[in-house]
Parts: C-alpha cells; structure tokens; sequence
C-alpha cells in the first residue's frame, strides 16, 4: 500500500498521530502536496462520509477522523499555500446574528473542510454585513448560515437581501440550514440551497460551488 | 413561592444512552469501544465544570395565561393550551447547567477535539433535559403525589409545540431569572446555553395526552411528546 493510501486508511480510523507521520513522510518522499491532500486526506474523508451517510459509522467516528484530517492538513496547508493549489472553493460560515449556537455549524465546517473546502468560520451572532464582507474579501462563492431558533430564522433573509442588493447573486450562492429551518423556508426567503445535516450541506456546497458565476 | 435549588453535577448526569441519541447512535447499537471512551471523558469533564441551579416559581392559572399569551406569537392552536387549564399545580422554572460547560465545549473546539467537544454538547444538553425532568419530579412530588399512580408533572417550554420562544420574555420576567445567572438575549436565546425553561404542569395523567398531528408538528425534528407519551402511558395502563 503506498504512503498516500496509508493516509487514507488512518485517517478512517481516526489516528491523527499516524496521519501526521505519514503526511510528513509522503512529503520527505517527495510527493507533491497537493496529491497528498486528494489522494489522502480528502480520499480518506469521502470514505468517512459514505460511511456516514450509509450509517455505518457514527458522529464521533466522523469527527475523529476529521481530527486525523486536520493534523495531516496542518503539514500540508503552509506547502499548498506556496504552490498556489487551488482548493474546492471557498465557502464563508457562521450562526446568523442574535443565535450563539454553533455546534451544527462547527459540524458543518468541519465536513466542508474534510470535503477540500477552505472554510472561513466567522462563529456566532454574526451580523450581515460580516457575512457579505467576508465573502468579498476571501473570494467565496459560498455563505452558509446556520440558525437554531425561529427568532434568528429572520436574520437569514437579510444576509440573502444583502447579497442581492450589492449586486452579487451570480458570484455568491447562500446556503441555509438548522434545526428550525426546512427547504420550504430557503425558498421563500430566496436562499439557493438548504442542508438539512451537515453531509446533505456538503454536497449541495459542492453543487454550488460547481455552478458557473 | 419561589424556590432556588442546586444540585451536585452527578446527580445531573443523562443517561448514556440518551447522550448516544444526540450523537446519531440508535438504540440497539453497541458503540464502538473508542466512541464510549469518549463519552467517559465527556462525562468527566461535564461532572468538572457543571453547576446545575434552578429557579422555580407556583403560578396560577390566571398569571400563567399571561405569560403564555406574551406577545402574541402562540400558535393558533396548541397542546400547552389544552393542558394546562386542565392541571391543578403550575409552576414556571429557569434551569442551567452553568457557562462552565460551554466555555469547556468551545474550548475543546478551538483545540481541534471535535469529538469530544460534540460529546460534551450532548452531554450538555442532556443533562439540562434531565434537570427539567428533575424538577418536575420534585414539583410533582410537592404537589399531589409523586409522578405514577394516574399523576403526572411534565414541563412544557417557549420554542415547542406552538409556544413561541418570544414567551421567554414575560417567563423570565415573572420569575427574574438573572438570580440565578441565566439572561434572554435579544433573540429569546438563555445565556448560558445550556438552561431550560417553561411551565411545570402536574396533574392527572391522562392532560398530558395528545396527538402530534399540529400544523407546527409537521416542522419538528425531535418529536419528543412522543416518548414522553409513550414513557407515561405505560404505568398508567396497568394501573
């Protein structure tokens, strides 16, 4: 089995000590770092999501392995920043203002950074114009919102007006999701995507990340 | 009257099974040995940083349906109405696990444990059901027998089952829930995280009753009334 494959086999099991040894040793081998990152780390954590979705492993199986995952992208994240390697896109998340949960987002920046995503984490309460102004400056195509209450639900529309109103609905797409917040919502507020659990947001994150600007 | 009450964090603690619920593990499914390693380490860290309190305060009818109504935001029809009229004890009640524990969660965040941190969460969050659970055993207690026998104490709480969370407003200013170190912020949201809230209704079993087929039950994720419709129907039909 090589290096990069070991990684991935590690990385499923949650050992973060072995991924990092492994990760350094690809890249004392001279591998490149990007190869590392997909056909390893990422490889890894598309498994671990599967398993996931399939219900095979469980939460705190996911989040080991994204433990393993972030040990090994801390030797390779300093390297793809040199190299200039492109990532999966950018994506912008936080709880929208007046909501201080943050599990569920936490959860989701974690599976979006497992899935290749630079993840800007903006935490909690967070107002609008943050979330818009990150956007812009970090050059994401994507702003996730969460929201746990139905008094913070509102908050999302603005973020949506917001990015209407600037003018950059074609080059930022607005994802929704929360315990109280449905499919139903994210239409009628205009959002273009809504993740029902953190797996469901990854993957629409990815379709829209895909569409073209 | 109005009670402060303090518990020590063991006598908080969940069950381990309703921790594994909040992690997405099913009932029947043995864990793995490192997923029950870290529950283990999660309940060591809640029994660490916990300070389980509470507030609690009788209320009649009349009160209650004031600060039920609060600001208007109920929806039309809900089992919180339905019930309490029929109860012969209420009481409103604050209760938290303390910021403690939420310090700890973000901490362990920041340090890059995911996991531990989601099972302290769940650890969290279930050990503030359990302190409503713990006082409505207590108010049943208080009030015309402990729960079993035909008696029954269940709290019901803003943000569920139709109640609007803006109800938080006059709950916590009826039982001014700062003594006790838990604050609404402006969304209706308690600070510290971990606190629970609503009304204690006691009374013959069988008010608890009802079918989850509300407009706003369609929206629900946890659907909870279920188990607890199903835990209490059982005692009460063998008597």
């Amino acid at each position: 089995m090589s290096v990069v494959s070991e990684i991935a086999v590690s990385l499923q099991r949650g050992e973060d000590d072995q991924v990092a040894l492994l990760v350094q040793r690809a890249l004392d081998d001279g591998q490149d770092a990007a190869a590392i990152l997909q056909d390893g780390l990422v490889a890894g954590m598309g498994v671990v999501g599967e398993q996931f979705r399939e219900r095979e492993i469980f939460l705190p199986d996911v989040l080991l392995a994204a433990r393993a995952m972030y040990a090994g992208l801390a030797l390779l994240k300093p390297l793809l920043a040199k190299e200039g390697v492109p990532t999966s896109g950018t994506v912008v998340i936080g709880s929208v203002q007046g909501d201080l949960h943050d599990i569920g987002k936490n959860l989701v920046g974690i599976m979006l950074a497992g899935a290749g995503f630079d993840v800007i984490d903006l935490g909690s309460d967070v107002a609008p114009e943050r979330f818009v102004d990150a956007a812009c400056q970090h050059g994401a195509s994507v702003i996730g919102l969460s929201a746990l209450l139905t008094t913070t639900m509102p908050m999302m529309k603005n973020v949506v007006e917001l990015v209407r109103g600037r003018g950059l609905q074609d080059r930022i797409k607005v994802i929704v999701g929360g315990a109280p917040v449905s499919d139903a919502w994210a239409r009628q507020i205009g959002a273009d995507a809504y993740g029902y659990d953190a797996a469901s947001a990854v993957e629409r994150v990815r379709a829209l990340a895909r569409k073209p600007a | 009257m109005k009670q402060r009450i303090a518990w020590r964090p063991a006598d908080t603690l969940p069950d381990r099974r309703e921790v594994l619920l909040l992690q997405g593990i099913p009932d029947g499914v043995d864990p793995s040995p490192r997923i029950l390693s870290i529950v283990e380490s999660a309940t060591a860290l809640y029994l660490e940083a916990a300070e389980p309190r509470a507030l609690v305060a009788d209320i009649s009818q009349e009160a209650f349906a004031e600060v039920y109504r609060g600001e208007g935001g109920n929806a039309p029809v809900t089992p919180v109405e339905a019930i309490v009229p029929r109860a012969d004890a209420l009481a409103l009640y604050v209760a938290t696990v303390g910021a403690r524990v939420t310090d700890r969660i973000r901490t362990l965040f920041a340090q890059n444990e995911p996991a531990l941190a989601t099972m302290l969460d769940a650890v969290a969050s279930a050990a503030a059901d359990r302190l409503t659970h713990l006082l409505a055993v207590r108010h049943g207690a208080g009030t015309g027998g402990a729960n079993g026998r035909g008696r029954l104490t269940l709290g019901y709480s803003p943000g569920y089952c139709g109640w609007h969370v803006s109800g938080q407003r006059a709950l916590f200013a009826y039982l001014q829930a700062d003594a006790i170190g838990v604050t609404l912020n402006a969304s209706c949201l308690m600070d510290p995280l971990k606190s629970v809230s609503g009304v204690l209704a006691g009374g013959p079993a069988d008010i608890h009753r009802f079918v989850p087929g509300y407009e706003f039950c369609a929206e629900c994720r946890n659907k909870t009334c279920v188990s607890r419709i199903k835990a209490w129907s059982i005692p009460m039909s063998s008597g």
